[in-house]
C-alpha cells in the first residue's frame, strides 16, 4: 500500500477511534442506555473517555519509539485535541446543566472540593496546549519553548487521574488502573531520559530515508517534543 | 414459627377496597408498562391487601423501570446496574429473619409470616442518595416498631443492628472485598421505634424486586439510602452503637447517624442539592429529606455537624 493512502486510512481510524465514545453515547441516548441518571452518566462517561484520550495521546510517543514507526507522533495533536473536547463537553455539561442554577455554590466548590480544584486546574493546563497546537504557533514559539510548554501534559494527566480519585466514592480499582497505566508511560520517559547515549536531541532524517529498517534507533526528538 | 403473633383483627374489608384504589392508581402512574405489570404480578405470590399511610407524600412517582435499574447494592457490583443485573441469581424463598439480642421473646420468623401477620401499608416516601440524587418511591411494609415490641425489649436494649445476608455464591459483589461483608446496620432504638421506620417487603404494590432489597428490607426516609440496610437476615437488640458497613469503610465520610443534612456536606461533596431522578436540574436538599416533623424531635440538643 502506498504510504499516501495509508496514512489516509490511519488518519481516519485515528479519528474514528476518538470519536466513538461519542457516538456511543449518542446511541446509548436514543436506546434509552444512559440510566436513570442521564446527566450523571453523560458527565462521567465524558470524563472516562477525555482521560483515556489523553492518555493514549501520552502512549503515542511510546509506542512510535518502541514499533519504530515515528509517523505515529503525528496523530499527537489529533489525540490530544480529542481528548480536549472531551474534557470540555465533560465541563460544560457540569457547569451548563449539574450545576446549572446554582452557580454560587459552584464557585465555594470550585475552592472548597479539593477533586474540582484539581479536576478545574487540569481543564485550566490544558487550554494553552489547545492553543498552541497549530503549526504556526509551534512555529511562532520555536520548538524549545513549544516543547517546553506542552510537557505541562506531564502533570495534566496525573492531576487528571487524581481528580477521578478524589470523586470515586468506594471502588478505587478503575482510577487505579489508570494511576498505573500513566506512571508507566511516565516512569518510560523518565528512563528514557537518563538511558546513556540518549541525552543529545537527533534531527528527524528526510523523509525518503525513513523506512524502518534504516531508521535510527532513536527517533528524532527535534520538533517532536517528549 | 410466629410467637406472640400479634392479634390483626383490623379492616379486612377496608383493606381491600383500598388494594382495588392502589391498583387503579398504579395502572395509572405506570400505564404502558400495565401488562408488563399484571404479567409480573400473576406470576410472583401478589402481596396483601395494604392501606394508604398519611406518612406518603403527593410527590410525582419515579417511574419503577428507574427504582429497579439504578441501584446501589454493593453486594451485587459497583455499578448501578450490576444489581439488575446479577440479582436474579438471589434465592428470596424461604427467607427467615431472626430478631434476637436485648428482648424479652427472641424469635425466627419467615418472611411470609411476617407479611401475613401484620397490616401492610404503603407508604410513597423520598429517597435521598448520599450521592446527591433523589427518588419518590411507593414502598409496601409495616412499621420495625410493631416487630420489635412482638419481641419485647429489654430496658438495656438502646440501639438495634441489622445484618444483611451473607451469600458470595449468589451476590458477586460479595466475592470481592469492597466492604467489610455481610453489610451491617443499624439505629436507636427510638429511632428505630420511629413510626417512620418500614420493614418493607413491597414496591409498586408488588413484591420487591430483588435489586430493591427482596425479600425484606428497612427503609427510614429521612436517612441517606445507605442506612436503609437491604435483604436483612438478622435484627438485633443491642446496648451499645453497633458496627456499620459504611461507617467501617470510611469513618470521615459516613457517620452512625448520617441523617440527610443540607447544612453538613460530605467531605467531597456538597448535600446542599440534589437531582431528582427524572428531573433535569437540582433541587435543593430539605433537612431530614422533608421529614422533620416527624423526626427532628430524635436528635434535640446535638450536634448535629458532630454527629453526622
Amino acid at each position: 500500500m502506498d504510504r499516501k493512502l495509508r496514512d489516509r486510512l490511519v488518519y481516519w481510524a485515528v479519528w474514528l477511534g476518538c470519536a466513538s465514545p461519542l457516538f456511543w453515547l449518542v446511541w446509548l441516548g436514543f436506546t434509552d442506555g444512559l440510566t436513570a441518571n442521564p446527566i450523571e452518566k453523560i458527565i462521567r462517561s465524558l470524563g472516562d473517555d477525555g482521560l483515556y484520550i489523553l492518555i493514549i495521546g501520552l502512549a503515542i510517543t511510546p509506542a512510535a519509539r518502541i514499533l519504530r514507526q515515528p509517523r505515529l507522533i503525528r496523530f499527537r495533536r489529533t489525540v490530544g485535541l480529542w481528548g480536549f473536547s472531551y474534557i470540555c463537553l465533560h465541563l460544560l455539561m457540569y457547569v451548563g446543566v449539574d450545576q446549572a442554577l446554582y452557580w454560587d455554590a459552584l464557585f465555594q466548590d470550585i475552592l472548597k472540593r479539593p477533586f474540582i480544584t484539581i479536576g478545574m486546574a487540569a481543564f485550566i493546563l490544558l487550554i494553552p496546549l489547545a492553543v498552541t497546537s497549530t503549526n504556526g504557533m509551534v512555529r511562532r514559539l520555536g520548538p524549545q519553548r513549544w516543547r517546553r510548554l506542552h510537557q505541562l501534559i506531564y502533570l495534566i494527566v496525573p492531576l487528571g487521574v487524581v481528580h477521578y480519585l478524589l470523586m470515586v466514592k468506594l471502588d478505587t480499582r478503575p482510577p487505579m488502573m489508570f494511576g498505573a497505566v500513566v506512571a508507566a508511560l511516565l516512569a518510560w520517559r523518565a528512563i528514557n531520559r537518563l538511558a546513556p547515549g540518549r541525552a543529545a536531541p537527533k534531527r528527524r532524517r528526510p523523509a525518503k530515508a525513513e523506512p524502518a529498517a534504516t531508521a535510527p534507533p532513536v527517533l528524532g526528538r527535534g520538533g517532536e517534543g517528549g | 414459627m410466629i410467637r406472640n403473633a400479634p392479634d390483626l383483627r383490623d379492616c379486612d374489608v377496608t383493606d381491600r377496597n383500598l388494594y382495588l384504589r392502589r391498583r387503579e392508581f398504579i395502572g395509572a402512574a405506570a400505564a404502558g408498562a400495565g401488562l408488563g405489570l399484571l404479567g409480573a404480578g400473576a406470576a410472583r405470590a401478589a402481596l396483601p391487601p395494604a392501606r394508604k399511610s398519611p406518612f406518603s407524600t403527593d410527590e410525582k412517582l419515579t417511574p419503577k423501570k428507574d427504582i429497579t435499574s439504578y441501584n446501589n447494592f454493593y453486594e451485587f457490583g459497583v455499578d448501578k446496574g450490576d444489581p439488575e443485573r446479577y440479582a436474579g441469581r438471589l434465592t428470596t424463598k424461604p427467607w427467615t429473619v431472626t430478631v434476637d439480642g436485648l428482648c424479652a421473646k427472641p424469635s425466627k420468623f419467615y418472611v411470609e409470616d411476617l407479611i401475613k401477620h401484620f397490616p401492610l401499608e404503603e407508604r410513597i416516601y423520598r429517597m435521598r442518595c448520599v450521592e446527591a440524587w433523589s427518588m419518590v418511591i411507593p414502598w409496601t411494609g409495616f412499621p420495625l416498631a410493631s416487630l420489635l415490641k412482638a419481641v419485647e425489649p429489654t430496658s438495656k436494649a438502646k440501639f438495634v443492628a441489622f445484618e444483611t445476608v451473607l451469600r458470595p455464591a449468589e451476590m458477586p459483589g460479595q466475592r470481592q472485598p469492597i466492604l467489610d461483608w455481610p453489610y451491617k446496620e443499624g439505629l436507636r432504638l427510638d429511632e428505630a421505634m420511629n413510626p417512620l421506620t418500614l420493614v418493607t417487603v413491597g414496591l409498586y404494590g408488588d413484591v420487591l424486586p430483588n435489586q430493591d432489597g427482596a425479600p425484606i428490607r428497612i427503609v427510614t426516609p429521612w436517612k441517606y439510602g445507605f442506612k436503609s440496610a437491604k435483604s436483612i437476615v438478622r435484627i438485633s437488640l443491642v446496648d451499645r452503637q453497633p458496627p456499620t458497613a459504611w461507617n467501617l469503610a470510611n469513618a470521615s465520610e459516613y457517620g452512625f447517624y448520617s441523617n440527610v443534612n443540607p447544612e453538613v456536606n460530605h467531605p467531597r461533596w456538597s448535600q446542599a442539592t440534589e437531582r431528582r431522578i427524572g428531573e433535569l436540574f437540582r433541587r435543593k436538599t430539605l433537612p431530614f429529606n422533608g421529614y422533620g416533623e416527624q423526626v427532628a424531635s430524635l436528635y434535640k440538643g446535638m450536634d448535629l455537624r458532630r454527629y453526622y
